[in-house]
């Protein structure tokens, strides 16, 4: 059954989407590493992390669009599962240092020793292992969704209101990690990574491979959320978007639906924080704004949600600016992403994709004999506004 | 030089010590000074002696700048001066009168020397005069003084000084201050007894601080009375502290409130989210600071004045960017809360960095105007005019903001609006002008809070972020669409926060605060004081 699902998700769009991302995750590398320095076709050592940064960023963005733009939930909390995804893989690339650390402790990461702490806490445990922290990437954040969204959604806290509280479960994080006494290096955080797997971290080959993981990840992210989505699971999301109490009034348990894409997408962010560790070097409570998160919607928004291809695109095309930006005027970033979140809000409701798919469904229509216009599926316009509120 | 000279001026000051002339007792003092720099330092104990006794206010000044090293003879007119570097030479004054005498150069001096026993003799002579002073807040502040060090030499001083104090105040804090020195020196039994009563019967940290010293070296008796004092000072302590407490709690629900309360209406009465709400209350604090530049600049004399100039600017301009922001963005988006929520978070980084680059990244000076600094002590508690202030000033706002909305044509329609738009359009009420109006009112309030922030908080591009969450928190909490439910969150708030702290720290205190919440929405998903009926899920 799951196959079937697998396989009714790889239709049509999907596919290319894949492709495309499969391309990317062979090409890339392989241009970095084969090509000589120089070659106008090779992609510069700095870009490849850098761009499979952009990678975890969509995955986030992905992971986003499957609880706003499906089911209608604007988490404002996400950065905290990426965060959290990202110390556990961080975990594991400290225990990885042992003795090279700058107090030589076997055990001990460095922050440790400098506290003063005598042996490590409990919750270290366990993270020496690959296997073990690769399960934690997923199910901390899991966790912490499932127990929110469990409080949250049999309660009913919708809407705004549930926005509110993600933002507050976020910032709440954020102040304890900046503890010392939390045991997860405070307002340093985890950095000064050696390497993966034996690896070394800095090394071209790891960074090519580290691209390459980030970009297959996303496939099969992008092939879990399309098959989500177009399953009859997808189907009650969207009808729990568009109409939560009717679809309950159905006979629907939808707090049970809205747990399960809730908590699905805090693992993927989990996931995408793994990744976004390692190519970056550091993992600081700094993740856990309330602002970062925010900008995960952002995205999301200009992309497209409810589609999504959009929320890929949406992270790629707002990072790339943004990297640009800071590097041209970085006194008028703030301005340019503030007016990208008004401007976006007012003209493009659909964002790229949505607007995109929009004129192209007119521009079809148009060309079409008149007489095949009525049997057309056309784009579901109701929904086409995509409005999250609860409209009862 | 002359000791017969100076035995005779002894002798003269002595004679002159009991006479009621001023201007004799004047001539004595200046004769005593005159007869400082002469002789060893033994001669110059007995004119120290010899002043004290003299009981003039202007000898205690001049002794402290004889501690300290600072007095001088001039050598070309024989005069006693006070002298402190300047620059190349020594700026000098009078010794008794402090009247300045221009700059000399160093040669010009020769200073009068004190020793250690002269330094001690100073400031038992000090001691004296200030605790017989005539004035009263002399007596007083001596007395405070003597209670602080508990300098065992001074009892006898002190006794003199209690058997002529008339004041009640200042006769009980000589009382406890010899009730210190009784408890340090040895003394029978009923003394310490009685001593340990006196502290233990003022009960501050200090008192608690000797009793604690004495506990050691104390007579078995003596011990547990000292004991029982400690318990009964620590009981008082703790309630003071948790009544202290309290008022921190108000304080900090006092700052919650306004920052809160415009966003009651707002977000309460509109139901819009405007996350730029904490951005409105920076422009108010960065009002403040730009109109008291202006008048350090232009007119200084009006400093005091410039909170109350502040006040009616912040809310317009606030007032202002409120309306263009409800014009410009939200009358677009009505009916979409989530994408007002991020159309206003954009503008909030777009206003941010305007005043980034208008006024800097760095935090901006805005000064206390003179009542609105110091403080005063209450019992136990002390408090600050500016947070006094400003907790008054919360309770004006809101009680200004209810008379709005249930008395004015305004408020009328306001609430019209917001329980039944279409009906309330059908009446007659331009309902596009009100939802300005009712914006524009949210707004100028966050910037009149904003005013009151600046004088307890940084004023830097990062104010508003800093509010939000705290604000938003509030009015979750509260019940939204009640200015009443936001009143009782806010003083909640802050106090529970404040009882919190000592016990788990600041950031762990507002780590549980954000929890609780969380898990209160659970709970009661509308808030404290939830709406009912149907406009609830309008």
């Amino acid at each position: 059954m799951i196959t079937k699902t697998l396989l009714r998700a790889l239709d049509g769009k999907a596919l290319w989407v894949l492709a495309a991302l499969l391309l990317i995750a062979i090409a890339v590398p392989a241009s970095n590493l084969a090509l000589p320095s120089g070659h106008p076709l090779r992609v510069p050592d700095h870009f490849v992390p850098l761009l499979g940064k952009y990678l975890t960023y969509a995955m986030l963005a992905l992971a986003l669009d499957l609880v706003w733009g499906f089911c209608g939930i604007l988490s404002l909390g996400h950065g905290a599962f990426f965060a959290l995804g990202g110390y556990a893989m961080g975990m594991y690339l400290m225990r990885q240092i042992g003795d090279r650390g700058v107090y030589a402790h076997p055990i001990l990461p460095d922050f440790m020793v400098f506290l003063n702490w005598k042996e490590l806490p409990w919750f270290w445990y366990g993270f020496d292992m690959f296997w073990f922290s690769a399960v934690m990437v997923v199910v901390a954040p899991g966790l912490l969704a499932f127990v929110f969204g469990w409080f949250a959604f049999r309660s009913r806290v919708t809407g705004v209101y549930l926005s509110i509280i993600t933002q507050a479960m976020t910032y709440a994080l954020m102040l304890a990690f900046f503890r010392n006494d939390m045991g997860f290096g405070g307002n340093n955080g985890l950095t000064d990574f050696k390497d993966i797997l034996g690896a070394p971290i800095q090394a071209g080959t790891t960074r090519a491979a580290l691209f390459a993981a980030s970009a297959v990840a996303l496939g099969l992210c992008f092939l879990v959320c399309s098959a989500i989505v177009n399953s009859k699971l997808g189907k009650v999301l969207v009808a729990v978007r568009d109409a939560e109490s009717r679809t309950r009034f159905l006979g629907y348990r939808v707090e049970r639906y809205k747990l399960f894409a809730f908590t699905a997408s805090a693992m993927m962010a989990g996931l995408a924080g793994a990744l976004y560790v390692p190519q970056v070097g550091i993992i600081n409570p700094g993740e856990f704004a309330p602002a970062n998160s925010i900008e995960i919607v952002i995205w999301t928004a200009v992309g497209g949600r409810g589609t999504l291809v959009g929320p890929i695109i949406g992270a790629v095309l707002v990072n790339a600016g943004k990297s640009w930006f800071t590097g041209l005027f970085p006194e008028f970033w703030l301005f340019a992403l503030g007016g990208l979140f008004v401007a976006v809000t007012l003209f493009l409701p659909r964002g790229i994709v949505g607007t995109l798919a929009d004129a192209w469904h007119a521009m079809k229509a148009r060309h079409r004999p008149a007489s095949l216009e009525e049997g057309s599926p056309r784009p579901p316009k109701g929904s086409a506004r995509m409005d999250p509120s609860p409209a009862e | 030089m002359h000791p017969i000279r100076l035995i005779l001026t002894l002798l003269l000051a002595l004679l002159l010590t009991g006479a009621p002339g001023a201007l004799a007792q004047a001539d004595t003092v200046e004769a005593l000074v005159r007869a400082l720099p002469e002789g060893g330092y033994s001669e110059r104990e007995k004119v120290i002696f010899a002043l004290a006794e003299t009981g003039d206010d202007r000898v205690a000044r001049l002794l402290s700048v004889l501690g300290e090293g600072d007095l001088y003879l001039h050598e070309a007119d024989g005069r006693v001066v006070a002298a402190r570097r300047s620059g190349e030479g020594y700026a000098i004054s009078d010794a008794l009168s402090g009247e300045a005498l221009g700059t000399v150069e160093k040669g010009a001096l020769e200073k009068i020397r004190v020793n250690n026993r002269l330094r001690r003799a100073i400031d038992g002579a000090i001691a004296q005069l200030t605790l017989m002073s005539p004035r009263a807040p002399v007596r007083l502040s001596a007395a405070r003084n003597l209670l602080k060090t508990a300098e065992p030499d001074a009892l006898d001083l002190l006794d003199k000084a209690l058997a002529r104090e008339s004041d009640a105040d200042v006769r009980r804090v000589m009382e406890q201050a010899r009730a210190a020195i009784v408890l340090k020196t040895e003394t029978s039994v009923e003394e310490q007894l009685a001593a340990v009563e006196m502290l233990a019967e003022r009960g501050d940290r200090e008192a608690l601080a000797m009793l604690t010293g004495a506990l050691a070296g104390a007579a078995p008796p003596v011990q547990s009375a000292l004991r029982s004092g400690i318990a009964s000072v620590e009981r008082r302590l703790a309630l003071w502290d948790a009544l202290q407490n309290v008022w921190y709690g108000l304080s900090l629900g006092s700052v919650l409130l306004l920052a809160a309360i415009g966003l009651a209406i707002t977000f309460g009465v509109m139901g819009v989210i405007n996350m730029a709400h904490g951005e409105i209350v920076m422009l108010g604090a960065y009002t403040t600071f730009a109109v008291q530049q202006v008048i350090r600049t232009s007119f200084p004399g009006l400093f005091d004045y410039s909170l109350a100039i502040a006040l009616p600017l912040a809310f317009l301009i606030a007032a202002l960017v409120g309306i263009a922001i409800e014009r410009g963005i939200i009358r677009w988006l009505y009916g979409r809360p989530l994408e007002t929520l991020l159309a206003t978070w954009g503008l909030s980084l777009v206003l941010q960095q305007t005043v980034r680059t208008i006024f800097g990244p760095n935090n901006r000076e805005v000064g206390n105007p003179a009542w609105m600094s110091g403080a005063f002590e209450l019992g136990g508690l002390s408090i600050t005019w500016n947070r006094l202030w400003i907790v008054a000033f919360a309770l004006f706002v809101f009680a200004v903001l209810l008379a709005v909305l249930n008395r004015t044509q305004l408020g009328l329609q306001m609430r019209a609006v917001t329980q039944n738009r279409r009906m309330a359009s059908a009446m007659g009420i331009r309902t596009p002008w009100v939802d300005a109006m009712t914006f524009g009112l949210g707004s100028g309030i966050a910037g009149m809070a904003g005013v009151a922030l600046s004088q307890i908080d940084n004023v830097s591009p990062n104010l508003g972020q800093s509010y939000i969450i705290d604000s938003f928190m509030v009015v979750v909490f509260g019940g939204v669409g009640n200015l009443w439910g936001t009143l009782v969150g806010a003083f909640t708030l802050g106090v529970v926060n404040k009882f919190l702290e000592p016990y788990a720290g600041a950031v762990l205190g507002k780590i549980l605060i954000l929890v609780f919440i969380i898990l209160f929405i659970q709970r009661r998903p509308r808030g404290l004081f939830a709406l009912k009926g149907r406009a609830v899920d309008a």
